[in-house]
């Protein structure tokens, strides 16, 4: 339809589609240009503050010592966050192992979902932070428990959308399947697992941060008692030895890594959806 | 009992009167108390262009599930005639185009061959053939989102008849088409019925479309929904643009909305939906 009917418009643009047009353009440069310019405007505000107040720098850093120590920290900082990543990731992978799986397995019947999705809902409403020391207390492996705290802090958001996506198929499309003497294998391999796509990458974009959470919370918890070596455990450090640019400078790559894995996680949702998903559609029309 | 049925038939330009499904006294009513169907008797032959007419409620759709074997009747039953294979013989046409909307029009049309375990490239030729009969050639690689209204619906029906089933069935198929799109494609579909001559069970609510298609027109009656009366429509096909002007037409539409009148009166008003 859209490709067709283009050639019919070769008028020129009366003013009002003109202005139209101009508006357009506007906004998409501002989309990028205006948060831009308010982060800039803040770090300089946020510099002449520090000046004008003569604050010392083991309370509020200059940012120009926070890029400075970002930089001749880089080795210990970009280790450290490796660490971190290496969680992140891994708790990831099994969210989405164990929230597609589970969801897989509640589309199987309703029986089963019925029966164990409220303990899924327990399992996400408790504060990973107070399970915590129960986790330290039965799991020895270092990196098995900071894993296990940041896969139940991530699988649920997957886990719900999944089973929510599995079962908003069109019931004529699900009759059609019948009709046509598909097996349940073939109703989930064509049918549900597509028609769940959407809502997966949703609950997969929630769990990217998700996870990062639960990895530099759990390196919190664990860290207190000295054994990680992650950025939450620079963070606790450089709080114990008033290193407060490296504090910040710890704290600003986290949430780089947060905004990265963001980023990411739409880029992969818009990749796979983009031919036939609302979603990810462009104002063609 | 098949001998009254026949009788009521009228005779028909189909294939012959050899019977493929026959609806036996077939009822079925809802946990909810409704009765959707009641004592339906229905014989359908080979090569039939059959039209359920009738007001919303008669329990035409019903009637559709119960013959594809989605639902299963309360009382009565279906007899399946000849040799066809029940279920994997039929081909449902949906009211709205229901494709998998992340799949092309070539792999849609796949869908029920792929269902059965034919591969992408043994399918093909099938495939290809049946684009092109639904005069959608060009459009293999189109997504769904990509179609007009009136171009989802073709793609809708090469689905339905790229297994060749022996029986189609559609559930007003064109009644959310704007009436151009509606005549075209009414004349596309008796184009392929014609051309091979499998049996059609078409519901729908337009007096004029079931005259236009069909052979034999099954007017419905509401609450408890049953037949109320058959109308035989003699016109000859092939039916054209020209056949839609013709007095003999008009004729015919006049019959059939006197008796769906009464079927209406009957079942004491259709404006409550379903």
């Amino acid at each position: 339809m859209t490709a067709i009917d283009r050639e019919a418009a070769a008028l020129p643009l009366d003013a009002e589609e003109a202005r139209r047009v101009r508006a357009a353009r506007l906004e998409r440069v501002g989309r990028w240009v205006l948060p831009l310019a308010i982060m800039v405007l803040a770090i300089w505000l946020w510099d002449r503050i520090c000046v004008w107040n003569e604050i010392p720098q083991y309370i509020l850093p200059r940012p120009g010592v926070v890029a400075a120590t970002l930089y001749n920290d880089a080795g210990l900082l970009f280790g450290s966050l490796l660490v971190t990543l290496r969680i992140t990731f891994l708790g990831l992978a099994l969210a989405v192992l164990g929230g597609v799986g589970l969801a897989v397995l509640f589309a199987q019947s309703k029986w089963v979902e019925m029966s164990f999705f409220p303990f899924a809902v327990i399992l996400q409403v408790t504060p990973i932070v107070a399970v915590f020391p129960l986790i330290n207390i039965y799991v020895d492996n270092q990196t098995a428990k900071l894993l296990l705290c940041a896969w139940i802090v991530a699988f649920f958001p997957i886990l719900s959308n999944t089973t929510l996506g599995l079962n908003s198929v069109d019931r004529n499309l699900i009759d059609l399947f019948k009709l046509n003497g598909a097996t349940k294998w073939q109703q989930l391999w064509h049918l549900r697992l597509p028609a769940a796509m959407p809502y997966f990458l949703g609950g997969l974009k929630i769990a990217g941060g998700l996870s990062l959470i639960g990895a530099v919370v759990a390196e919190f918890v664990a860290g207190s008692s000295g054994q990680s070596s992650g950025l939450a455990s620079r963070i606790i450090e450089a709080g114990y030895r008033l290193n407060a640019p490296r504090l910040f400078a710890a704290l600003i790559l986290i949430s780089f890594t947060g905004i990265v894995i963001f980023l990411v996680m739409s880029l992969i949702s818009h990749l796979a959806l983009r031919r036939w998903h609302e979603s990810a559609l462009g104002q063609e029309r | 009992m098949l001998q009254e049925m026949r009788a009521t038939a009228g005779e028909a330009p189909g294939k012959g009167d050899k019977p493929l499904l026959m609806l036996r006294d077939v009822g079925k009513s809802f946990s909810n108390g409704v009765t959707a169907l009641r004592n339906v008797d229905l014989a359908i032959r080979e090569g039939d262009f059959l039209s359920l007419l009738g007001p919303s409620g008669c329990g035409k759709s019903t009637a559709l599930r119960l013959i594809a074997g989605l639902s299963t009747p309360t009382t009565g039953l279906l007899d399946w005639r000849g040799d066809a294979r029940g279920r994997s013989d039929i081909g449902f046409v949906f009211q709205e185009p229901t494709l998998l909307p992340w799949a092309s029009v070539f792999d849609n049309v796949w869908l029920p061959l792929r269902l059965r375990g034919v591969s992408r490239e043994k399918a093909a030729p099938a495939i290809r053939e049946m684009i092109q009969r639904v005069h959608l050639t060009g459009f293999e690689e189109a997504m769904p989102r990509e179609l007009s209204g009136g171009m989802k619906m073709r793609v809708s029906i090469a689905r339905g008849l790229v297994t060749k089933p022996r029986l189609l069935l559609m559930d007003e198929p064109f009644a959310a088409l704007d009436e151009i799109t509606r005549f075209r494609l009414n004349n596309d579909l008796l184009q392929l019925w014609e051309q091979e001559r499998f049996t059609v069970v078409f519901v729908t609510h337009s007096v004029f479309e079931s005259v236009f298609l069909s052979n034999r027109i099954v007017v419905m009656a509401a609450r408890p929904g049953r037949v109320f009366r058959e109308i035989a429509v003699d016109a000859p096909y092939p039916r054209d643009d020209a056949f839609r002007t013709s007095p003999e037409y008009a004729a015919l539409c006049r019959e059939a909305s006197g008796v769906l009148g009464e079927a209406i009166t009957l079942g004491g008003g259709s404006d409550d939906g379903h």
